[in-house]
């Protein structure tokens, strides 16, 4: 799994969580670009993060995710 | 929506619940508005969420209040303004085993461990009473789930210091309160977890991250549940099933393979599987569930099946067989005829795909279960929470009698040329007076269940009913009905306010099992009768259209009331002088107050 085909199916689990299409993500994305992405919707994302790749994210990791990009390349460590 | 039905895609709901919110309400009414106050112990933001689109699916559109974050307690003994305003008419709280205090320790004495207990257990009463003084609302609370580690593994069970043990005992407290207090529910998240699995949904991530009680996959769950007692108690569970009999109720086809070649019975493997599910279907029978057969089939050959030794459910267990070769929806219709019940009232049990996307189609609203393997029946039906039961009254438990007394009139009825000599000979007496306590159960439902023979489709709760019955200013009628097929219990309820001297017709409903018997006509000459004692000038009723009770559009016109307003929605208002008042009946023999001075 490449990068981009990670960021393929990330781009389309943030669409349709944040119910808008035009959402696009990048490495440095954080909750502040994203309208609606607070706390309580973070809890969604992960879940659908873990849904999606199959694997379960370590409360560690979650809690200390800086931006996209450092989700991005947890799932490149353990999802499929 | 589909999405929403049992078994949904948790994961897929999650994600998708702003879009599918959207496109819930962009569905055409009519709405039934709740206002649903949401107490957690945890986090309850998803559990709202959820819970807000199963409602939605069902026609209920809530509108939440959410206590502050574990704020549960404090929000129900000491309300704040905006809680207080917001006048909830369910309140439901979401605690955890988390959320209690103090355990045993292991080794405390069973009278610590009691006194413990006895704590908890009056930290929550204490709070369901000051619910009940100050909202009356119905309450739903929902037990503990078993901690998720045990320190003395197994021991834990039966040891009265083990905290397992401790939430089971408490657990049992709330029990008894619920079976003392009409208006508590228990919602029973101990099973719930056991089905989904503690492990998972007791998983430590989800609390320590989020502070949810319970993983967020299982909230959909969750919701659903609760979704169903509510819409049990607002009166929208199912009435009745329409059963299909090949490789639904038995294996094989009883038309090619004969009654003796079917598979039921404690014979073979597959034989107990069918038997099991008859049995099912049988004990919700005697819930009150109406059963009828919608099958492809000669009315011999049905029947033939139906009488097979080892099938435990009879023709007489039914209330109407439509075994035939018409296409299924039509049975549907010609079932929902016969009972006075809307389609979308009914279940629809089939194996068949092609049939069930006929029937799903032609009926929106009624159910359609998707069965595949007949072993998974009876849970499949069961999970789905169609007939949720959160009162149980005698009328339940005599309702399927009560219908076949019905097709028995019926069939009576087809041996008089007369009307009236027909409905004499039925030997009716009614019972009409005020409410009394024993019937503020049945009363509450009727006026939460009726919909076509309603008014004004007004809703009540338990506690405005008994204010109903306490109160001076308004007048109070229930309608009982008993003929020589037998008792056909409460069918009739009235409530009306006095303004000067008019009363206002707040609700008029009848129950349609009694359509067209002049019972009607008996509750009209009564509510007369009264307003004349009472010196009242004018009665006036109310029509509110829905999309339901088009049949009463014309009642009070029929009832000898005169038109007096019309708006462009169609509600109309009716005015009757008591005093010009002449009785309508001749056909019911009625008891009241007055005979017993």
């Amino acid at each position: 799994m490449t990068r981009d085909e990670v960021y393929d199916r990330l781009n389309e689990i943030f669409r349709e969580i944040f119910d808008d299409d035009s959402i696009t993500v990048c490495d440095s994305t954080t909750s502040a670009d994203i309208e609606g992405w607070d706390s309580l919707e973070h809890i969604n994302l992960i879940v659908a993060v873990e849904e999606e790749f199959g694997f379960k994210f370590q409360m560690g990791q979650v809690v200390s995710m800086k931006d996209v990009g450092e989700m991005v390349d947890i799932i490149l460590e353990n999802g499929d | 929506m589909r999405e929403l039905e049992y078994p949904f895609n948790s994961e897929y709901l999650l994600k998708k619940r702003r879009a599918l919110r959207k496109s819930l309400l962009n569905q055409e009414g009519p709405w039934v508005e709740k206002r649903i106050a949401v107490l957690g112990g945890s986090t309850t933001h998803d559990v709202i969420s959820m819970l807000e689109l199963f409602l939605l699916n069902q026609g209920i559109r809530p509108q939440f209040y959410e206590s502050e974050y574990g704020r549960f307690w404090q929000d129900a003994m000491f309300p704040d303004e905006e809680l207080l305003s917001f006048r909830p008419d369910f309140i439901y709280i979401h605690t955890t085993s988390r959320n209690i205090r103090a355990f045993p320790e292991p080794g405390d004495s069973p009278e610590r461990a009691q006194e413990l207990l006895g704590q908890e257990f009056s930290y929550f009463r204490q709070m369901w009473e000051s619910i009940g003084e100050k909202f009356g609302c119905p309450v739903i609370q929902n037990n503990f789930e078993l901690p998720d580690v045990r320190l003395m593994g197994n021991r834990e069970a039966f040891d009265l210091s083990g905290r397992v043990n401790f939430v089971t005992r408490l657990n049992e407290k709330l029990y008894e309160y619920a079976r003392s207090h009409p208006g508590f529910y228990i919602q029973d998240i101990l099973y719930l977890s056991a089905c989904y699995g503690l492990d998972r949904w007791a998983d430590p991530f989800y609390w320590h991250m989020y502070k949810y009680a319970l993983c967020v996959p299982a909230i959909p769950e969750l919701a659903f549940n609760l979704a169903n007692i509510l819409k049990s108690l607002l009166g929208k569970n199912k009435k009745a099933l329409a059963l299909n009999l090949d490789h639904t109720l038995w294996g094989g086809v009883v038309g090619d393979d004969g009654p003796e070649g079917l598979q039921m019975g404690p014979e073979t493997s597959m034989g107990q599987v069918y038997a099991e599910f008859q049995s099912y279907l049988r004990q919700l029978k005697n819930l009150g569930v109406l059963l009828n057969v919608n099958s492809k089939n000669d009315m011999e050959n049905a029947l033939a099946g139906l009488n097979h030794p080892d099938c435990m459910l009879k023709p007489e267990d039914f209330i109407v067989i439509q075994a035939n070769w018409e296409n299924k929806d039509r049975n549907i219709q010609a079932i929902a005829d016969t009972l006075h019940i809307l389609p979308e009232s009914m279940v629809f049990v089939d194996d068949n795909p092609a049939e069930r996307e006929i029937v799903r189609n032609r009926f929106p609203g009624l159910a359609v279960p998707e069965l595949d393997s007949p072993e998974q029946y009876g849970r499949m039906i069961d999970r789905s929470g169609f007939f949720e039961v959160t009162a149980f009254s005698e009328d339940d438990r005599k309702r399927n009698e009560m219908y076949r007394e019905n097709v028995r009139r019926a069939s009576l009825q087809a041996s008089f040329d007369d009307y009236e000599d027909y409905l004499k000979s039925l030997e009716m007496k009614a019972v009409i007076r005020g409410f009394e306590p024993v019937l503020y159960d049945r009363i509450t439902q009727l006026t939460n269940k009726s919909n076509q023979f309603n008014l004004t489709t007004r809703r009540y709760t338990r506690t405005e009913i008994e204010q109903a019955a306490a109160s001076e200013q308004m007048i109070d009628l229930y309608g009982r009905l008993e003929d020589k097929f037998g008792d056909n219990g409460v069918v009739s309820v009235v409530i009306g306010n006095q303004e000067g001297d008019t009363v206002h017709i707040l609700l008029w409903l009848m129950s349609c099992r009694v359509l067209k018997r002049g019972m009607e006509e008996a509750m009209m000459d009564r509510l007369a009768a009264i307003c004349r004692e009472r010196g009242d000038k004018r009665i006036l009723g109310y029509y509110y259209p829905t999309a339901k009770n088009a049949m009463v559009k014309d009642f009070y016109q029929r009832m000898g009331f005169e038109k007096t307003e019309e708006d462009a929605d169609g509600n109309t208002v009716w005015r009757l002088c008591p005093d010009h008042y002449e009785n309508q009946n001749h056909v019911i023999k009625v008891v009241s107050e007055d005979d017993e001075r």
